[in-house]
């Protein structure tokens, strides 16, 4: 055993630059389940710069919890066999700035918390990959009006800024309607009045 | 389109400089890049412009995701034996050790690399620099850490490529990479770079990080004992991420079997 000690200076950060197409994404990376798969959520949004232009080349990734709400521990991630699902997704934007996974929703890590995703976001001119975390909205199942009050993160964000950090449920269409698989949209705003809240955990 | 008109180095330099003498003058360190920094024209409508909020870090925020050898394979991490042929260029190994904030090893963790080949070109749609495309050389690359953290890499040395932050602008050679820790809130991407870049004081993307010995964090060194006889140049380069705030099992500090 080490004994913990005065921290290290961690190594600094850069930003992934505009040439990190032909090596990041990989086949299946955005598809956490295959897409249409029953009980599967899509997942979805866009990233804007402060101008509120779409940011086509950004990286977002995700990292959740089951639907039974434990973290999974499972290899697999960047050579999906269709069946184990490994809590982790890449998606890089499009030329419209818009981001897609498809999923499984998160289920609640303790009894009574409110479920998310955790998620992580690169882009062109960001030096530093920034955090969030995409809360369900309360009509999504698993999730509650009661649960999201008590969250503590949620709570300790000023309160016109708050729904930058929840998803929302897409209207239905005939497509969903037709396969069952509920959307949820998560946009990102990197900077202006809409600006996503941005963490940053102990140590950063 | 008209091109647009690109500012000298020499205003960009001015603008770099003004930064570091306030960084200077206000006296506290700073350890990562500045989200906000001018200089580099592409931050300027990407950069938060309200404070990161504090968070705590909860249940899945604690773990990271898991990679295995089904991830991965081991002639991944030899980016010179990809293509039928050998790549041009300078052959180069590039190793070393990834920690957290603690010096603890982060085992069996994802590395991943990519780079422009000897001439500064880049395997990407999007490149224009009129440099060679090496048919040998994609320029990718992944690898596991090992039971104590380290890393290890063979692959060409880049060359310094021109961008179009402003006129004459020139990255300093440079691989990018992107680790995972033991924790989610461990994640990086960033950029190595080598020994003695004369580009160093003229790139706004490297002084982003205005403390030098931050900066020089990013720079790996020339290690004779890592070079190869007759066969590649080694240069050494750790890694230490932020600090994990989960109270590490037993499979984390100890190597296990997987
Ligand atoms: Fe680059």
């Amino acid at each position: 055993m080490t004994t913990p000690s005065a921290p290290l200076a961690p190594t600094p950060g850069q930003t992934v630059g505009p040439f990190f197409h032909y090596a990041l994404p990989y086949p299946g990376d955005r598809d956490l389940v295959p897409q249409g798969s029953p009980g599967s959520v899509r997942l979805h949004g866009t990233v804007h710069d402060g101008a509120g232009a779409p940011v086509p080349d950004a990286l977002v990734e995700i990292w959740q919890a089951g639907p039974d709400g434990r973290v999974v521990q499972e290899h697999g991630s960047l050579r999906r066999d269709g069946f184990t699902f490994t809590g982790f997704g890449r998606a890089s934007t499009t030329r419209a700035g818009h981001y897609d996974f498809s999923t499984l929703l998160p289920g609640p890590t303790d009894p009574g918390a409110a479920p998310f995703f955790a998620v992580t976001v690169f882009a062109r001119g960001l030096l530093h990959r920034l955090f969030t975390r995409a809360y369900l909205p309360a009509d999504a199942p698993g999730a509650s009006a009661e649960a999201l009050a008590a969250d503590r993160l949620l709570a300790s964000v000023e309160e016109s800024r708050r729904t930058t950090l929840v998803a929302t449920t897409d209207a239905p269409t005939p497509a969903s309607a037709a396969s069952g698989v509920l959307g949820l949209r998560f946009d990102i705003h990197l900077q202006g009045g809409s600006e996503t809240v941005f963490l940053a955990y102990p140590g950063h | 389109m008209p091109e647009p008109v690109l500012a000298p180095q020499a205003d960009v330099d001015a603008e770099m400089a003004a930064i570091t003498g306030a960084y200077e003058q206000a006296g506290v360190v700073e350890t990562q890049p500045r989200r906000d920094y001018a200089p580099y024209r592409s931050s300027l409508l990407r950069h938060p412009t309200k404070s990161l909020h504090h968070a705590d870090p909860e249940t899945i925020e604690l773990w990271a995701p898991c990679f295995g050898p089904t991830d991965v394979d081991p002639l991944e991490a030899d980016l010179t034996v990809q293509h039928t042929g050998e790549p041009i260029g300078e052959r180069m190994v590039v190793t070393g050790r990834v920690t957290d904030g603690e010096g603890r090893p982060v085992r069996h963790q994802l590395v991943e690399i990519w780079q422009a080949n000897a001439g500064g070109r880049y395997v990407h749609k999007r490149d224009q620099h009129p440099a060679a495309v090496d048919p040998n050389f994609t320029g990718v690359g992944r690898c596991l850490t090992d039971g104590d953290g380290w890393y290890r890499f063979t692959t060409i040395k880049p060359g310094p490529y021109p961008w179009k932050n402003h006129r004459n602008a020139w990255r300093p050679a440079h691989i990018h990479f992107s680790m995972f820790g033991t924790e989610f809130t461990q994640r990086v991407v960033t950029q190595m770079y080598f020994p003695g870049d004369p580009l160093f004081a003229l790139d706004p993307i490297f002084r982003s990080i205005v403390d030098p010995a931050a900066r020089a964090r990013l720079v790996a060194s020339y290690d004779h004992d890592v070079t190869t006889h007759e066969w590649a140049t080694g240069y050494r380069w750790d890694i230490v991420l932020t600090g994990s705030n989960r109270t590490l099992t037993e499979t984390d500090t100890e190597d296990g079997d997987h």
